[in-house]
């Protein structure tokens, strides 16, 4: 079995050459382990080694970041490592950052994996935590016994690919990847234990913080509606009948874009919903309850808005990812750009 | 979807029921609409009354998209 | 009140010539208890099928999961409203038949419903791989109602699992344990008055056809929120009508086991006082949300709350109930925790709930419902594999040529549910 190649980067402090007086250095390369890497090799059990480290100065880094990024990028590029080592940074601030941006470098540039280790509130975590696997570590180097572990566990995980467990089962920051994991109790008793903190004041965890939603800024108002186009969207999933694009009823991995040119009235005949989330005897019966197909067909003619775009657009919102969402979005938006769309109705159930 | 399309430059009236989940997600124009499985219709009214209502809802959309608005509005009158 | 249970521990289940429960074994003679079954017009077939924990069978299609229980003393039978006719129940004594249950099995409505996987990885994630299942397989007439025909696969089950139950009445429990819960002066006594009071919101899924949930007979999505005894959800008074994205669903099951309701029990009088139960709906319309968390939160304040569990049940619209029962709470200084699970994609990068509010800071999640799983092929299908690529979680291809089956964790009858049955979590 041959071993794991790593590089490993580190700071000029735990380098060994100095303080904060010669946070100035470039960076420079050492065969094999150095400082931190000696303890890392003890938790390789012989299944990887460190063949290289990297020593760089923070100012030096910080100050000179484009230089500095070439410089490490091709210092680790050299010695072709299946995986990439910054750190742990603790709560050093410039440190923290230098092992952010230079592991996300390393693996999107160079396409190793890499990883690092810092304290949560090191302002490195908040840039970089959903970028790179950042390992958990407390405040001062005094954690240096508990960092060491865990990431070398992370590591000798990603180095054989095996499955990434939850943040809260292999101890690195949360990444904005929510992945499942079997705790040691059942929800209801979780659920009490956090009671059970909550009342008496004491700082429990929720599984899922609240997140925040970003705005857009409204459009401007449509002036003359009898002269504009509108087209209707919709995430009640209503379909030509049988579905012909198999959009799921639940989790949507597609969107559909079908015509409805003289389509007058949506009939049970022609159009059903494919949506599983709700109950779908209504919809199944007379789609326009769903999008007002009759109505604006009507309005057409009678000129009290300019015309009912040919095309509509729909998808299932049934347990779809915001994030699928989002992109059947955007290129509804495209098509409807390009077909000159003025305004649009959109329709959830 | 509601605010990728806005954001994109197209003017979007949201016609939902459950419109904490619009004003949570982000719409600015949102118009109430019956029900889940029913938005723009209600089974229990004969045909034409409950075309009327969904002409009713169409026109309150209509007006919503002719309206301009600083922050997420719901138009519920 | 006070209710005891005696659990009788079934350790298999075989077919026989006679109905009866013999050294912890079940014998089931199908004829007379599918005799009833078949009488429904709209029932075409039905036969039974057993499986053990740890045998390579797949059930699929699953509507419901139902514990046999029978009403020793005491008022009231099984299932009130449903099986048994309307009567308090909750009290007295009531045998159960632990470790089995029955499985309703076969197309309900053509599509999305769950699957139940006796061994392999999907096994992890039911708690009913654990069961000994008396699986009923039915099928429907053609041309039928779907919303008629469930409730003939509803009651067909109901009543099957009240027959099974009833085999247990004279026989002498493994284990007994007493239930007691309070009456309000009771909980401002002496030992109770300086715990702190909790309640238990549980969230009932009533969003229409395969979305009920139903209370001693009532249809959920008509009810106001109100109060119940602990015990009676124990014994039988909520049972489910619903098994669309089968993994937030409660099962019958899961009421009769309701995990928040076992936990409270356990640690009352100790760390906190379990004041009360508050059931309240998940309607489809807004007026209704709103109506339904106002009651929550007036009951709460009546009942003088300091905390409360909520769990909900489902996700999409219902996560806007959630968070209306959750910050109502809050506001009037109720401090709170709720149960729910997560839709973030199978990539689990997008947001988790379609509802958020910074009040609802303190969350449990049963998991992400749509991280993809591969579940391999068994040697036995209970049901039909037909509709895999329909159900909710599923995708056209689901099922794969060698018999594997690739989709959404929310196949998976009960994998994510939201009163904590389970230990799945996500980060």
């Amino acid at each position: 079995m041959s071993t794991y190649r790593i590089v490993h980067y580190i700071n000029q402090f735990f380098g060994q050459i100095g303080g904060e007086e010669q946070a100035h250095i470039p960076a420079e390369k050492r065969p094999g382990p150095v400082g931190p890497g000696l303890a890392f090799k003890q938790h390789f059990g012989g299944e990887a080694e460190i063949v290289a480290t990297i020593i760089c100065g923070d100012s030096w880094f910080n100050e000179n970041l484009d230089l500095a990024k070439k410089t490490v990028l091709e210092m680790v590029r050299e010695e072709a490592p299946d995986l990439f080592i910054a750190g742990p940074a603790f709560n050093a601030g410039r440190y923290g950052v230098a092992c952010g941006t230079i592991s996300d470098a390393v693996k999107t540039e160079l396409g190793i994996p890499s990883l690092t280790g810092m304290y949560e509130e090191n302002p490195g975590a908040d840039m970089f935590r959903t970028k790179v696997l950042t390992v958990a570590t407390s405040n001062s180097a005094a954690g240096m016994r508990k960092a060491v572990p865990a990431m070398a566990k992370l590591a000798l995980k990603l180095l054989k690919g095996e499955r990434v467990g939850a943040s809260a089962e292999d101890g690195y920051l949360p990444d904005g990847v929510r992945r499942n994991f079997f705790e040691k109790k059942r929800g209801s008793a979780r659920a009490i234990d956090m009671l059970l903190k909550k009342l008496s004041d004491k700082p429990f965890e929720t599984e899922y913080p609240m997140p925040s939603f970003d705005r857009v800024p409204p459009m401007p108002a449509i002036k003359d509606i009898t002269r504009a186009t509108i087209a209707i969207v919709t995430s009640g999933g209503i379909v030509p009948k049988g579905n012909p694009d198999h959009i799921e009823s639940s989790s949507a991995s597609k969107y559909g874009s079908y015509n409805i040119e003289g389509v007058n009235d949506l009939t049970s005949e022609s159009y059903e919903t494919a949506h599983g989330g709700y109950d779908p005897v209504y919809a199944n019966k007379d789609a326009d309850r769903v999008i007002p197909v009759d109505v604006l067909r009507q309005y057409e003619k009678e000129g009290k808005i300019g015309k009912l775009h040919n095309w509509f657009y729909t998808t299932v919102g049934n347990g779809t990812a915001v994030a699928s969402a989002k992109k059947y979005a955007d290129e509804i938006a495209e098509k409807l750009i390009s077909h000159e769309v003025d305004a649009v109705i959109l329709t959830s159930t | 979807m509601v605010k990728e399309i806005e954001r994109a430059g197209i003017p979007v009236v949201h016609i939902c029921t459950v419109t904490p989940i619009s004003l949570t997600v982000g719409a600015n124009r949102i118009v109430p609409a019956v029900a889940i499985p029913h938005p723009l219709g209600n089974p229990e009214l004969s045909p034409g009354d409950e075309y009327e209502l969904r002409r009713k809802l169409v026109d309150k959309a209509l007006r919503a998209l002719m309206t301009e608005v600083d922050d997420q509005t719901v138009f519920d009158s | 009140m006070k209710l005891e249970l005696g659990y009788i521990d079934i350790r298999g289940i075989r077919f026989g010539d006679h109905n009866a429960v013999e050294e912890g074994i079940l014998v089931v003679n199908p004829e007379p208890l599918l005799k009833p079954v078949l009488e429904d017009p709209l029932i075409k077939t039905a036969h039974f099928e057993i499986a053990a924990p740890g045998e390579s069978i797949r059930i699929t299609p699953v509507k419901d999961v139902i514990e046999p229980r029978v009403k020793v003393e005491g008022k009231g039978g099984v299932f009130p409203g449903m099986v048994s006719k309307v009567d308090t129940v909750g009290s007295g004594k009531t045998n159960v038949l632990r470790g089995m249950a029955v499985v309703t099995a076969g197309p309900i409505v053509g599509f999305q419903e769950g699957i139940i996987d006796m061994t392999g990885v999907g096994a992890d994630y039911t708690p009913f791989s654990q069961l000994h299942n008396l699986v009923l397989v039915m099928e429907p007439v053609e041309g039928f109602v779907q919303r008629e025909y469930e409730k003939a696969a509803r009651l067909a089950g109901l009543r099957t699992a009240a027959a099974i139950g009833e085999l247990a009445r004279n026989l002498t429990p493994d284990e007994t344990v007493v239930y007691e819960t309070p009456t309000i002066a009771e909980t401002f006594s002496e030992e109770l008055k300086n715990l702190p009071r909790v309640g238990y919101v549980m969230m009932l899924q009533s969003q229409g056809l395969l979305h009920d949930t139903y209370v001693y007979g009532v249809d959920a999505k008509r009810t106001l929120s109100t109060l119940i005894g602990a015990t009676e959800v124990m014994d039988g008074a909520i049972v489910s009508g619903n098994c669309v994205s089968a993994c937030d669903k409660n099962t019958t099951y899961h009421h009769q086991n309701n995990p928040v309701i076992h936990d409270l029990l356990a640690v009352h009088g100790q760390s906190i006082n379990f004041v009360g139960v508050i059931i309240t709906n998940e309607n489809v319309y807004l007026d209704d949300k709103i109506r339904s968390s106002d009651w929550t939160a007036k009951m709460a304040q009546y009942l003088s709350l300091d905390a409360a569990i909520v769990s909900q049940e489902g996700f999409g619209n219902p996560d806007t109930d959630l968070i209306m029962n959750c910050t109502k709470l809050e506001k009037q200084g109720i401090r709170t925790v709720i149960i729910t699970d997560e839709y973030a994609g199978q990539d689990g990068r997008s947001q988790s709930l379609a509802d958020a509010d910074a009040l609802a800071n303190a969350v449990v999640t049963g998991g992400n419902a749509n991280e993809l799983i591969i579940l391999p092929r068994m040697d036995r299908v209970i049901g039909t594999l037909g509709y895999v690529d329909k159900i909710a979680g599923g995708h056209a291809g689901s099922l794969q040529p060698d018999g594997s089956i690739q989709a959404e964790l929310q196949v998976i009858t009960g994998a994510t549910n939201e009163m904590g049955f389970n230990r799945l979590s996500a980060r």
